[in-house]
């Protein structure tokens, strides 16, 4: 115990007392144990961050009905099986042909915030719909119409009479068809915002559900849903098919696109994090082995002096192992915390989110950091025992 | 049977003979000082009765143990049991305090006792001194910190290879001083010095030439005190 209590007092003496070289090895285990801890941060991390930044690719799941349409009803209880908080954006859509200047549009109906959130990327020239009467217009149609945000636009339906379908009623029909001019909807828009996404989304014009309703006299139906869910493409495909199954009325599944090339990329990210820690702790080892080999030279002397003061191998070798794991130990307890507010500058730098501290991060920081001191003091030490006691007798 | 035997020990590096066949005996509580010109072998016996070296040729009995067979594994035991050292450098840990100093060699011998340590301390007069590092020590106070580090486990033997090589007279005049206290107690002491004073308060001086014995001294008048001729 008293032994102890002696090996202890000179090994940390020999650390707080003979500064200088101490600090180098001390910067490079921390800053290695900085690296490694923020990097792990980071790398389990990074899923949930790009998995946020890969939504703003569009939608990585689709609702598409088994018969024609599905109401809100069928949405709310596949919504349900994927969990909350990996919602990012669901928006529901309900597709008619309208009629601008007599001329047949598509429209689309959807809820707005949600839409913004499945396809973030979109970019809107002006204002998304945010109340009845507001219209958004693709692109495409924009320039066919001439219109600009501001511009009032009558959109008109003519409640279906399809002839396939009610043969039986042709007569009806023909009855009926000088009265059409009375049985159309019409509602007056403003233009608010141009659609620009540089794909077909630029053909439609965009309403709320309301007006969409009002306009057609119909409710509560969709025809397809797109969906931005924050999960691996792994559980996409779990909810996808708990989702078919246990809805009916609604087959789900996965833009393939979209999250096969999230999983490459979040596997070349996390080999690229994992590979820039080994080379780091290569580099540390390194720096820490150099800075070894400089002490056991330094300390020759002092060494030559134990040894004729009738120090076995063993107990140079337990010293100097003892003075670099303390090292070690010190340098991972500082890194660990540097480490995370490494990783929480890097989140809110690049991904603009903040991460919570990680306490088993601490104790595996310093592990790692003891071990990878330890084995880079094995060679610089081994040579400390070859130090010949009669080197005290000798003069300087 | 003596302390310490040396018989046809030579030391050779390359071709030259740093040792050439010597033979000596010291007996238990014997105090012998070699003298020598430089480069005459002196440091190279200190080492190999040390148990620091080993000879190439010979026998070396300390104790009644052929040291000169051991392995370095039990040469650094036996060095460690029964012999104290004190050199011309002093050689002191920097970080560690005077009275670490000496509980580093309690450390490797035995257990630290930092109480008996202190007593050590005491007996060469740097009670005070014990919270002092070496670098805030004077020359002749590092080496009496030595001396309290050589003398702590009671050894055998005390091996001093020009104790007061760095010394001014003052502090020459105590560490001989504590030799003869040392002396007193029974430790057999052999002491390498240039100094024909220091040499003198010895009770007997061989000196080495060319790593050859080359002749010995016994001071008929040994009082242990040194002798100033003013
Ligand atoms: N390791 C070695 N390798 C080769 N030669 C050595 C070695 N050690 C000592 N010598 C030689 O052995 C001879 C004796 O050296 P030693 O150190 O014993 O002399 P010394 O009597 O102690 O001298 P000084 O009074 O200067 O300390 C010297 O010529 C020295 O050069
Ligand atoms: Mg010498």
């Amino acid at each position: 115990m008293k032994k102890r209590k002696m090996y202890m007092r000179m090994i940390t003496a020999s650390l707080l007392r003979r500064r200088s070289r101490m600090i180098v090895a001390l910067l490079a285990i921390a800053i290695g144990a900085t690296i490694l801890s923020g990097l792990v941060t980071i790398y389990y991390d990074v899923p949930r961050q790009m998995g946020a930044q890969f939504r703003s690719y569009g939608a990585n799941m689709l609702f598409t009905a088994v018969n024609d349409t599905f109401s809100q009803e069928d949405v709310d209880n596949a919504v349900a099986v994927i969990p909350e908080s990996q919602r990012v954006g669901v928006a529901p859509y309900r597709y008619e042909t309208v009629r601008m200047n007599d001329r047949p549009v598509l429209a689309a109906a959807t809820d707005m915030e949600g839409a913004k959130s499945a396809s973030p990327f979109w970019r809107v020239n002006g204002d998304w719909p945010s109340a009845d009467g507001q219209l958004m217009i693709g692109k495409s149609v924009a320039s066919l119409y001439k219109l600009n945000p501001g511009d009032k636009i009558e959109v008109t339906y003519t409640p279906v009479i399809e002839t396939e379908n009610s043969s039986s009623d042709e007569e009806a029909l023909e009855e009926n068809a000088d009265e059409e001019f009375i049985l159309d909807n019409y509602i007056d828009f403003e233009v608010v915002g141009i659609l620009d996404t540089g794909g077909n989304e630029e053909e439609y014009i965009y309403m709320t559900l309301n007006d969409m309703e009002k306009l057609t006299g119909k409710a509560n139906y969709y025809n397809v849903c797109e969906l931005s869910v924050s999960a691996t493409a792994d559980e996409l495909s779990v909810y996808a098919d708990k989702i078919s199954e246990g809805v009916e009325g609604i087959n789900a599944r996965l833009v393939k696109r979209v999250t096969q090339s999230e999983t490459t990329v979040l596997s070349k990210l996390q080999s690229l994090v994992l590979l820039v820690t080994v080379v780091v702790l290569a580099l540390t080892m390194i720096c820490v082995a150099t800075t070894m080999t400089a002490v056991v030279a330094e300390r020759r002397k002092e060494i030559g002096l134990r040894k004729a003061l009738g120090a076995s191998d063993k107990s140079i070798i337990g010293e100097f192992m003892g003075e670099g794991l303390l090292l070690g130990f010190a340098g991972g307890f500082l890194g660990a915390f540097l480490g995370f507010l490494f990783a929480q500058g890097v989140s809110v730098s690049v991904f603009n989110s903040s991460i919570s501290f990680r306490p088993l991060l601490l104790p595996v920081t310093i592990i790692v950091s003891v071990v990878v001191t330890g084995v880079a003091c094995l060679i610089p030490i081994r040579s400390a025992t070859d130090v010949d006691p009669a080197l005290v007798l000798k003069g300087e | 049977m003596s302390l310490l035997e040396l018989k046809n020990v030579s030391k050779i590096y390359g071709n030259l003979h740093a040792l050439d066949n010597v033979s000596l005996t010291v007996e238990k509580g014997e105090w012998v000082a070699i003298m020598g010109p430089s480069g005459s072998g002196k440091s190279t016996m200190m080492n190999i009765i040390g148990c620091m070296d080993k000879a190439s040729e010979g026998e070396v009995l300390l104790d009644g143990v052929d040291i000169s067979k051991e392995s370095s594994k039990s040469l650094t035991n036996i060095r460690r049991d029964k012999i104290g050292l004190i050199f011309q450098q002093f050689h002191l840990v920097s970080y560690l305090t005077a009275l670490e100093n000496v509980m580093l060699a309690q450390y490797y011998h035995s257990i630290p006792d930092e109480k008996e340590a202190l007593e050590a301390l005491e007996k060469v007069g740097l009670a005070d001194r014990a919270k002092h590092f070496p670098s805030q020590l004077s020359g002749g106070e590092q080496q009496r910190v030595c001396v309290a580090r050589a003398l702590i486990n009671y050894p055998e033997i005390i091996l001093a290879d020009e104790p007061t090589g760095n010394l001014d007279e003052a502090n020459e005049e105590i560490v001989v001083e504590l030799f003869r206290k040392l002396h007193e107690d029974g430790t057999t002491l052999i002491v390498v010095t240039h100094d024909p004073e220091v040499a003198e308060v010895a009770q007997r001086t061989l000196v080495l030439r060319n790593g050859k014995l080359d002749h010995e001294t016994v001071n008929k008048n040994f009082t242990g005190h040194i002798k100033y001729n003013l």
